[in-house]
This record gives C-alpha cells, structure tokens and sequence, in this order.
C-alpha cells in the first residue's frame, strides 16, 4: 500500500491541480482568461499552467469578459474544452449575454447537436475586504438559466473534485470559487486527490438531530462553528453542504429535513430573490408534515455589496446563523 | 502661484517622449478604398470566371425566388416571421460561394439564404422562423452556427471556432455575417479584437444594409466607413459593392485565402440596401422614402449580372428561363413541403436542456406525460 504524501493544501493550490491534471489528461483543455497567463491569475489559481502546457493552452485574452466566454463558445464548438476565468464575480456581467443567451442554450438550441463544455470559474462572494464589484454573490442569476449547472465547493477535496467533474462535463458548468477561502487549508494530497461524486449531490458535513442547515460556499465554515458553538448549548444540528446548487439535491436535503424536523438557509447572496427563496420553498412542499417550524433563512442584507469596512455587518456569521437556530423554537434535549 | 511661476521651474522642466512608444503598425495599409470595389460593368470584369458568374447568376435568381416565397408563407401563417435579404442576395450568394466545405459559416437571423446557398436543406433552414425548433440542422454537419438572433453575439463564436481550428492545425475558415447595426454591439467590437491580437482565420462581412430596423446608418456611426473601423483593431478594411456579386465574391474570396495562409482578419463591408422592410412586420414607409427605394431597386444585383453576362454572349433567353424555372421548382418545392404540418413530440421539450436530466426535470417530463396522456383520453 502506498502512502501518499498528505500535507496541508490550499483551496487555490487544489483548484490548480484540478485544471493541470485536466489539462494533462486531455489536450482538449485549454483554460483562458485575462492575467490567467504569466501572472498565474490575481488569486495565482492558474500559477505555472502557461509555463507547462504553453501559451495555447493557457491564453491571456484581451480585457473583455464577453469576448473571453463568446470566443470559448466557438473554441467548444470545434471540440475543445475551455475554462474560462472571470477574475471577480461582478466582472462576469459583460459575458451574462453570451452565457444566458449562447451557452446555456445551445445543446438545447440544437438538440443535443451542439452540447458546450465549458467550465466559466468566477471567484466569488465577500469577506476579503474586496472594494466595490470585487464580493458578489450572484448565483441567483446563474441558477434562474435553465442549462447551466452551478456549484461552488466549499473543501480542499470538493475544491479539486467538483472542478475535476465541472471539466469533464459535457454541459457548461459556472464554477463558483468562495474567494475567502482560497487560503483556506486542509490536509490534502495531491498525489492521491479524491473524487467527488458527480454534480448534483449533496453531503451531510455534520450529523445531527435537531435541526439542519442547509448551505454551500463560503457560508458552509460558518455553519460548521455555528454546529460547535450550538452543540455546547446541547443542540445537535445537521449541516447539509449543497455543493451544487444546479441540479438540486432535494433528495439528501429532503431526507436531512425529514429527521431533523427543522431547517435553516445560509447563504451570503442577498435573501429576497436570493437561493434561499427556492430552497426554502422546495423544502417545505417536500416536507411540510415533517416541519416543526418554518423554514428560515440567513442571508445577506437586501443592498448592494457593502464597502470592505461594513461588510461584516452584512455577511452572515455564526451569531446570525444561532439566532435564527433559536427562532425555531428550540425545545434543548428533546 | 503656478508650477512655472515656482523659481527654477522653468528649469528643472524638460519634457520628454513616452520611453519606448511608437505606433504597432502604419494604419495606411489597413485602411479601405474610399469607393466600394465593383467588378460588373467595369474592366476588372473582362477578368472574372464566367463560370463562376453563371453559378452565381443561378444563385441570385434562386435566392430572389426564395425570398419571395418565404414572405408569402408569413402571409399564410406558415412562417411566424421572416427577415428578408431581397436586394442583398449577392451578398448572400457570394458569401456561400467564397468558404470551401470544410470552412464555417457564422449567420445571423437574415442570413437564412446564404445557408442555403450553401448547400442547406431550405426547409431546415426556415425551422426557427416557423417556430418548430430554434436550429433544424445539425450545425457540425453543415459547418453552420445556428441563426443568430442577438445581433453581433456570433462573432466571437466564429473568432473562437477560427482559433481552435488554428490550434489543432486545420486549415479552416470562419465567416461570421453582421449587419450595419450589429456594428454597434459590444460584441462586435471584442470579436474583432479578439481576432486581430490572435490573427485567428476569420473573415467578418459586414452588410450595410442602410437600416436598423428603422435607424439609418447616420444616426448609427459616425465612422467614415464602417470598413475603417478595420484600423482601430489591426487588420484591414475593405469596401465592396455589395450588389455586385462577382465583387463580393473576389473580395471575400481573397480575405478567406490571406486567413487560410495565415495572413489573420479581415474586416468587409458590403454596401447594399434592404429593398423589403425589416421583417414583415415592419412598417418601412414610416421611416424611407419610395424615391430612395426606387434608386436602388435600379442598381439590383439580379439586373447588374445579368446585363453583364447577356453583353457578353454568356447568358441568353433560354439560360435566363432555365434559371427561373430552376428557381420555381425549388420555391415549389418548398412551398409544398412548408404546408405540412410539422411533427412536434413535446416530450422533447425535457430532452436537450442536459445530457442527462436532472430530477427536477424528470419529474416536469413525467407531469406533461400525464397531463398529454390525459387529453388523449379526453379526446
């Protein structure tokens, strides 16, 4: 039995790993983007690709969001797999027409003639003192376009895993990187990185009884702490990890919420319109005589990202994930 | 108190260039003729194949004929709409003529006849304006992108498919078509930055058409030409009759073979004019005059090759009746096969979102199923 090296990674060194194997396993791969090139992205996540696999591999492109996805369109159409970087969340909005109105649609456009792989990576969210335009959540976009799957690790393993899966896809995948926890560390190893199951499954981080919380991303750390600061109060929660936010998992979420009872959303996008709204309600068509209270959520505010020195008002922590917990009535013990 | 008035200011002052700075690249090259080329009724047409010109001729006649009869099928309600390229066929024409079969061809929504000129099925083509499905061919297998509907947005698609094709050594072609208005798009201008820093194979074929929708180029651009919009990017810029067809053809013909050999984009734009109104649905009258309609209606690109070609003894009664009759047939053709009513499965309506459904899906699939195979008992 070989032992492989296990040391402590980062979500960003994982996320590298993903595109070189990738592109290492199949000369189909090219990644492209502004700065991805000789400066390894501002985030360093494509560091050394260019230096291995070649300028044509790795492309620095001109500054233009729309043209980096509509070129990578036309690159997937002639058989290669592109992934794309967006560098911050609110830079992607110049593609948002080619994305909605090209690449989610065209398998569909032509049945299935034309299927896109393509992998668009948009480091996102607050919570790293980003300026304005660099801490959007805007999943709830990308979720509202049929034919694009959305998911957004929140592990070193899933990191590696679930980019792995996004590049193998034959659909587009949008491919939300938590920015703050692209420091993030685990104990990984590289040699012998691990293999999420594919898109769409959800994972139960952390058994428990009394109620669940259903997240993903960056907000996933959070409910782990709020997990272990309630379990010091006798309270047992559950918290489910979505993963993919696109194709939904009702199943391990409904299942979670059949045994708890009780559910909690947490996500940091904006909460009217936000994600929660449909998990929520998917959650209580599914398990409304299982429900023991309403299903609440935990969300930003509803306002523009906030300037870096207010943010932390606006990110949901681990104090708001506890009072909401304490909205569900909790009967301690029971 | 001013920096100059500071003492010793005046001085210390030394103005100097930027370190290292000088333009890329002269721009004179790039730039157009100031009048668009035109081959027919000048010497230059002494040089032109004749065969080419008959294959061409047959082209525009069946091309008028198909415009005509698919703006008769909106009329029956057989077409939910279509946007005609009446008066524009050379380009059409030309544009299909110009690719070799392994290259590509990038449409926009009026460019339904230079599909079929290349060789597409018309029925197929007409697919996403009779409503049965947004794409009725198989793109890989004709080398056509879908019609595109948002203006521009097929640009970078065919400067991405030049550049992989690039890539992996082939020797391929894109042609992405755009109309005067399309020039104003974002997109528009990233595909052809794009194409210029990567000098990916493609070739852009601007038809200037004189109208978006209802805006006259005028209030679209204040550029000389949109040609000399080529400079800005890098590449050249040519100008071209766009009614001429031999014209069209041997500018595009020579834009795709510099992309071919390597020699990066072009940028073409093909001066021509929108005879019929936008889309049946439009109202021309509101916004041009008969007069203006009429001198163009004069300068037709039908007219200006035929001429051409019977002055020369290449074309007689019998070829001009035999290329109507061809042209009949095919509009026949299609008229009858446009009258059958298509075959739609809803059930498909679930099949090409993913390559595989997800559960959500498959539970709306099973909801229509139920809901189909209720009406069916009802019936």
């Amino acid at each position: 039995m070989t032992t492989a090296a296990v040391k402590p990674a980062s979500m960003a060194q994982a996320l590298q790993r993903a595109m070189r194997d990738a592109m290492a396993e199949d000369p189909a791969v090219h990644v492209l983007g502004e700065d991805v090139g000789a400066l390894g992205g501002v985030f360093r996540v494509t560091d050394g690709l260019a230096k291995e696999f070649g300028e044509d591999r790795c492309t620095d492109t001109p500054l233009a969001e729309a043209g980096i996805l509509g070129t990578a369109v036309g690159m997937a159409m002639y058989g290669l797999r592109p992934v794309v970087e967006m560098q911050f969340d609110a830079f992607a909005y110049p593609a948002f027409e080619q994305l909605i109105s090209h690449v989610a649609r065209m398998r569909n456009r032509t049945r299935g003639g034309m299927p896109l792989p393509i992998t668009v990576r948009v480091p996102y969210g607050g919570g790293i003192g980003g300026v304005e335009h660099h801490s959007d959540s805007s999943e709830a976009y990308y979720m509202a376009t049929p034919g694009l799957h959305v998911v957004a690790p929140s592990t070193v393993d899933d990191a590696y895993g679930l980019l792995r899966a996004a590049i193998a896809s034959d659909d587009p995948v949008v491919f939300l990187e938590p920015k703050r926890l692209y420091w993030s560390k685990a104990q990984w190893s590289p040699e012998a990185p691990s293999v999420v199951e594919p898109i769409g499954r959800a994972v139960v981080r952390r058994p428990g009884r009394s109620a669940t919380l259903i997240t993903y991303g960056p907000s996933v750390p959070v409910c782990m702490e709020a997990a272990e600061a309630a379990a010091a109060e006798g309270w047992d929660l559950e918290v489910v990890d979505l993963r993919s936010l696109v194709p939904f998992d009702d199943e391990t979420v409904c299942a979670s919420v059949r045994r708890t009872g009780r559910a909690v959303v947490v996500h940091e996008s904006t909460g009217f319109g936000g994600p929660g709204g449909e998990i929520a309600a998917r959650v209580t068509e599914r398990c409304f005589h299982h429900l023991e209270a309403p299903v609440l959520r935990v969300a930003g505010f509803d306002i523009p990202y906030p300037p870096p020195m207010l943010e932390r008002h606006h990110l949901p922590g681990v104090d708001r994930v506890l009072d909401a917990v304490a909205r569900l009535q909790w009967e301690a013990g029971s | 108190m001013t920096v100059q008035e500071l003492p010793g200011a005046a001085d210390a002052y030394r103005p100097t260039p930027p370190p290292a700075w000088k333009p890329r690249t002269d721009p004179a090259p790039l730039l157009p003729d100031p009048e668009p080329y035109r081959v027919l009724g000048t010497d230059a047409a002494a040089g032109a194949d004749p065969e080419l010109l008959l294959r061409l001729y047959a082209q525009l006649v069946r091309g008028r004929r198909y415009n005509v009869q698919a703006t008769a099928l909106t009329k029956q309600g057989r077409l939910a709409v279509y946007p005609s390229s009446t008066g524009q066929e050379a380009c059409e024409v030309a544009a299909a003529l110009a690719l070799e079969e392994r290259d590509w061809l990038f449409p926009s929504y009026r460019d339904t006849l230079a599909a079929v000129a290349r060789g597409l099925d018309p029925v197929q083509a007409l697919t996403l304006l009779r409503g049965d499905w947004h794409t009725g061919y198989d793109p890989r297998e004709h080398r056509i992108a879908p019609l595109c509907t948002p203006l521009a947005t097929q640009l970078p698609h065919a400067v991405g498919l030049a550049h992989a094709a690039r890539l992996k050594g082939d020797d391929v072609v894109a042609l992405a078509m755009v109309g005067d208005g399309g020039t104003s798009e974002g997109d528009f201008h990233e595909a052809l930055n794009f194409a210029a820093v990567w000098r990916a194979p493609v070739v852009f074929l601007v038809q200037n058409n004189g109208f978006a929708i209802s805006v006259p180029l005028a209030k679209q651009t204040a550029a000389p030409s949109l040609a000399h919009k080529a400079v800005g990017y890098g590449m050249p810029g040519r100008l071209v009759d766009g009614n001429d067809a031999a014209a069209v053809h041997e500018v595009l013909g020579e834009a795709v073979a510099r992309a071919r050999r390597g020699g990066g984009p072009t940028l073409i734009e093909a001066v021509t004019y929108r005879i019929d109104a936008h889309t049946n649905a439009d109202d021309a009258t509101r916004y041009r005059g008969e007069s203006e309609v009429e001198t163009w209606r004069a300068h037709d690109p039908i007219r200006l090759l035929e001429r051409e070609l019977t002055e020369r003894g290449l074309l007689d009664e019998d070829g001009i009746r035999a290329a109507a009759e061809a042209a009949e047939t095919m509009a026949a053709d299609l008229r009858e096969r446009m009258n059958a009513d298509p075959v739609l499965d809803p059930m498909d309506l679930f099949e090409h979102v993913y390559a595989e459904q997800t559960s959500q899906l498959r539970e709306q699939s099973a909801q229509l199923r139920a809901e189909l195979d209720a009406e069916g008992e009802a019936r």
